[in-house]
Parts: C-alpha cells; sequence; structure tokens
C-alpha cells in the first residue's frame, strides 16, 4: 500500500469544498490561549541532525540509565532481556506502518500476530479468550471493573490493598464519570495478603472484586477461595498481572476461578522506555467475550475454504453503535503486542519456565543475602521475582542515598503510597534475569553501609 | 391464535394471556446473515417500544422493540446455538420471547397479515 502526502493544492481544494479558508478555521473552537501563535520557548526552530544528537546524549549522560547501575526497580515495570531480533523484526514496514486492520484482505499478516498474540495471552492467563491488547495494565484494570458492573449490573468493586496505586488511582479518575463505588486502603507489611479480608468484605451489592497476583509486594495467594467467595453471590473475580513472567513458575489466576485476568504485558519483549508504551493484557471467560472491550481477531475460512483472520464481534465496537459500545477502546497496542509475541514465540512454552525459574532462583538468592543485613527484614514468606524489605529508616531516603552511590535499590512504598506514612520504611525489590550475584552484593553492601 | 405485525416488522402470536415475539421474514432478508441475537432475560418488564433484544450481524447490529408491554416469560434459548435459526426460520422456529401480556388494548393498533403485506410492498 502506498502512502502519498497531500500537495497544497490537494489542501486548498480540500478546504474550499467543506467551506473553510485555512486550515487554522478548523481550530477555531480551541481557545486562544491553549492555541501556539508563535515559537515553543527555549527550542529553536531547527538544528541539525548532529547538533541535536549531541545535546539529546548530553541530556542523557545525565541519567543514572538502568543498564549502567546495579537495578532492582519493578513495582509494575520490569526491566527484562529483550532478544535483539525483536526490536529488528518489529521496525519491519509491513508491521510498523500497517494500519487498522479493518480489511482482512490486505491485512492478513497484522491480524494472523493478533491472533497469535491472543492465543499466547489466554493461554498465560489461563483464559478461554483474550482480546488484540489495551493500552497499559491501568487501563486494562480499569475496563474490567466496568466489565464487571455490565456483566452483575452492579457498581461496588473492592479493590485489594495488594494492588498497585497507580492502578487504583487511574480506576478512582474513571470512577468520577460511571459513578462506580471502589472501596481500596493502603497494605499493611505482613506476609499474609488481605485475601480474607476481601472475602469478609463482599456482599451482594459487590460487581467484583479486584485482586493482584503476584500483589504489589510481592506476595503470592491461591485466588481459589475468593473466586468461590465472589461467584457465591454473583460477584466476579478480576485478576491483575503485572509481572507476566511470574506465570511460567505460577499457577494462571484463570485456573483458580479468575472470570477476568488482566495485566501489563511490558516484562515480554518490551523495554522500560521512560514508562510507555506499554502493553495492557485482557483476558476473560468464553461466556462473557460480547461484554469484553477492544479489539478482537477471529479465525475462519475464506471463500474458497482456506483459513484466514478478520476483527470479529465488532458490534461491541464504538464505531458500530457508539451508544452502546463496551469501551470507547477500540484499538490495541499492536506494536507493543507484535513485541510481545515475537520474545514469547522465542522462548517457547520451556524457554518461559526457564526463565521464571532464574528469576525466582536470584530473587531467593537477592531474598537470602539482604535479609542477613542488620536492619532490614523481609517482609514475604512467597514471592516470585519481587519481595518487600522493612529497613530501619524511611525508604525513599535510602533510595536517593543509593542512587547517589550508583545503586537503583528498589522502588519505595513512600513513592507508590504517600498518604501512608506508616508503610514508608517498605521497599519493594525487583530481581530479574539481568540482576548479577555481584549487583546483589553492591545492593547488599550498600544498605549496610546505609542502615548502620 | 391470531397474528400481528408492526411497522417495526416484528410479528405477534397471541394465545390467552402470551404473546410470542419474532422479526418478520422480510426483516431477516433486509438485515443478512445473523450471527447472534441478545435475548432479554426471563423476569423482565417491558413497556411497549422499549428495547427488547439486539440481532447482530457481522458489521452491525439492530434493535428490536418490545411490541406491547409485558413480562418476558421465555426467550428461544435455540438462538444462542443458532442464530441464523432467524434467517432460515423467521416467522416460526426462529421466535424471540413469549410476554405476558399486560394491556391487550396494545394490540388494537397493530396490523395483520394482509395490512402488513401492503405495508412492506410499499416500501
Amino acid at each position: 500500500m502506498r502512502y502519498l502526502p497531500l500537495t497544497d493544492t490537494d489542501r486548498q481544494d480540500m478546504l474550499a469544498v467543506i467551506g473553510a479558508s485555512s486550515i487554522d478555521d478548523l481550530f477555531v473552537d480551541v481557545p486562544a490561549e491553549a492555541r501556539l501563535t508563535d515559537k515553543i520557548a527555549g527550542l529553536p526552530d531547527h538544528a541539525s541532525e548532529l547538533a541535536v544528537e549531541r545535546h539529546m546524549a548530553a541530556l542523557a549522560r545525565q541519567n543514572l540509565s538502568a543498564g549502567e547501575a546495579p537495578f532492582f526497580l519493578g513495582a509494575g515495570a520490569y526491566k527484562h532481556h529483550v532478544p535483539a531480533s525483536v526490536d529488528h523484526l518489529i521496525q519491519r514496514g509491513e508491521f510498523l506502518t500497517a494500519y487498522t486492520p479493518y480489511q482482512p484482505e490486505i491485512a492478513q499478516g497484522t491480524l494472523q500476530v493478533l491472533f497469535e498474540f491472543q492465543t499466547q495471552v489466554a493461554r498465560l492467563l489461563g483464559c478461554d479468550v483474550a482480546n488484540a491488547s489495551m493500552y497499559d495494565g491501568s487501563t486494562a484494570c480499569w475496563e474490567a471493573i466496568v466489565m464487571a458492573r455490565r456483566i452483575t449490573k452492579r457498581g461496588k468493586a473492592i479493590l485489594s490493598s495488594g494492588l498497585h496505586p497507580h492502578y487504583v488511582s487511574v480506576a478512582n479518575t474513571m470512577a468520577k464519570f460511571t459513578g462506580d463505588v471502589l472501596a481500596h486502603e493502603a497494605p499493611t507489611l505482613d506476609a499474609a495478603t488481605d485475601i480474607d479480608a476481601l472475602i469478609a468484605g463482599i456482599d451482594k451489592d459487590t460487581s467484583c472484586v479486584v485482586v493482584q497476583y503476584p500483589d504489589i509486594l510481592g506476595r503470592i495467594a491461591d485466588l481459589t477461595p475468593l473466586a468461590d467467595a465472589a461467584h457465591a453471590v454473583g460477584a466476579l473475580l478480576v485478576a491483575v498481572v503485572t509481572e507476566p513472567v511470574a506465570l511460567g513458575a505460577i499457577k494462571a489466576p484463570g485456573a483458580m476461578g479468575a472470570d477476568i485476568v488482566v495485566g501489563e504485558g511490558q516484562s515480554i519483549g518490551v523495554g522500560l522506555q521512560f514508562g510507555g508504551p506499554y502493553l495492557g493484557l485482557f483476558a476473560c471467560k468464553q461466556k462473557y467475550v460480547r461484554q469484553m472491550p477492544g479489539r478482537l481477531c477471529g479465525e475462519t475460512v475464506d471463500a474458497a475454504g482456506k483459513r484466514g483472520f478478520v476483527l470479529t464481534l465488532s458490534t461491541r465496537e464504538q464505531h458500530i453503535r457508539r451508544e452502546k459500545a463496551t469501551s470507547n477502546i477500540c484499538t490495541n497496542s499492536g506494536l507493543c503486542a507484535l513485541a510481545f509475541s515475537i520474545h514469547m514465540t522465542l522462548l517457547g512454552e520451556r524457554g518461559l519456565r526457564e526463565l521464571a525459574t532464574l528469576n525466582h532462583a536470584l530473587a531467593c538468592q537477592a531474598a537470602d543475602r539482604l535479609s542477613q543485613v542488620p536492619g532490614v527484614t523481609l517482609v514475604n514468606d512467597s514471592f516470585f521475582n519481587e519481595f518487600t524489605l522493612i529497613l530501619s529508616k524511611d525508604a525513599r531516603e535510602v533510595v536517593r542515598t543509593l542512587a547517589d552511590k550508583g545503586v537503583l535499590a528498589g522502588v519505595s512504598l513512600g513513592r507508590l503510597f504517600p498518604a501512608a506514612p506508616q508503610i514508608g520504611n517498605g521497599l519493594v525489590v525487583a530481581v530479574t534475569e539481568t540482576v548479577t550475584p555481584e549487583d546483589i552484593e553492591a545492593l547488599a553492601k550498600a544498605l549496610e553501609e546505609e542502615l548502620v | 391464535m391470531s397474528r400481528y405485525f408492526t411497522d417495526e416488522h416484528e410479528w405477534i402470536d397471541v394465545e390467552g394471556e402470551i404473546a410470542t415475539v419474532g422479526i418478520t421474514d422480510y426483516a431477516q432478508e433486509q438485515l443478512g446473515d445473523i450471527v447472534f441475537v441478545e435475548l432479554p432475560a426471563e423476569g423482565t418488564n417491558f413497556d411497549k417500544g422499549d428495547d427488547a433484544a439486539v440481532v447482530e450481524l457481522v458489521k452491525a447490529a439492530s434493535d428490536v422493540y418490545a411490541p406491547i408491554s409485558g413480562e418476558v416469560v421465555e426467550s428461544n434459548s435455540a438462538l444462542e446455538d443458532e442464530p441464523a435459526l432467524v434467517n432460515s426460520d423467521a416467522e416460526e422456529d426462529g421466535w424471540f420471547f413469549k410476554l405476558r401480556i399486560a394491556d391487550t388494548s396494545e394490540l388494537e393498533g397493530l396490523m395483520n397479515e394482509a395490512a402488513y403485506k401492503k405495508f412492506v410492498a410499499a416500501l
């Protein structure tokens, strides 16, 4: 397919047809103060490529980047090794510039990738069906909450204290417009999750219970009793996975009775990228597929009986019946989904298991070593590749001091839960396959110095 | 049993206090291949004109309205697995739902078969 840019004549002709004299006429309803009338302060009109490269490189040198230091940050975004072939393959023009695949006759490649991606996600999360992806984990989580509202016709969601606070924040923002009531508290630094409290909180008005697995502190709980308790009163269980690599080692939420499983797919194929773009995963039981938001690719046969792929169940989407659409999300994170799918394909089932095993083994080493540091207590009795430490002083300060010493120690709970000073000494430490034994020793030594 | 028709292309069979509702053969032909029918739950109460069901095609969806007021006593579960019944047998096996009629006077403004045929011919 060719993309031909417009000429000035084309633009003038189009403006004449719609009765506008200039492009700016199309923006008259944007308040004047919000429109740019002049150059952007501090930004030159133009610069040579070399000059821009130098400038950007100088800015980048001010960062301590993830690859340059012992790195233990997780809490929803993880530094994993992405094979070089992933980045190479996603840059093929057929993928990189592909338009929304509404015309199956010219989009079979894109559609097949989405179909493969959906298959991988559904199997990974233990669900019947997955969509072609959402923007990121937090928006996928919110969409699951409103999907539960549509299914149960109830508007009270209970959010686990172990749910990522940024996910809670996104849900609260969106709930302002839907009237959903969301119950949520900050976590306590105990080894046990809040499953029992969640079960006790479920009543006949509950639309869904939203639980993270492993949770924000890295703890892992069997979700089966929670699923049973929710189902007993007609509520749904929504499980949120922010570290999909974990599912190479622990049971998938779908296999424990979760009705909807959502998550962040960044760990697989997608780099940290300063926080985005990321990849929302969304899967559910087959019986709820018509209430699922987003794009869905299906397998069919063409007129000659040959296998082909098409976007399916499109009537759920807003371009068909806007007022009755399941969501205003009618797109997907296509390129990140492709990266996920390629990385997952390269790993294979056995490779994913090996990667998960390696992550867990390194995390166990780190937990053992760091627990020996005076002034450090390990919270978890279960974890995958991330656990929480209680330090003898405010973890935010410790993180800053250690960063100055060239060790990126983890994510402090003070940063995640600024309104909960009682857990301010908590530090969430992630240990992936990119961490070396030397890195673990460097963190332990730095903590020993700092917590004396 | 008497059969009525609406200008929204629904047919209604009335037997005692129960009305069986579906869409007409003309309607299914206009719509094309039906891939899904969303039916109302038993016990739902409709006022005349309420959205009662949805007929889905591959790239479109069409609402079906309650032709009269009443309470849903049954939905055609056969359509769950075989929505194409609406295409193949719209006015018999492809029925949508049964209502307990709330107000028989609402039937008075509806068409009989001959009137409906004339109505369709004029479209």
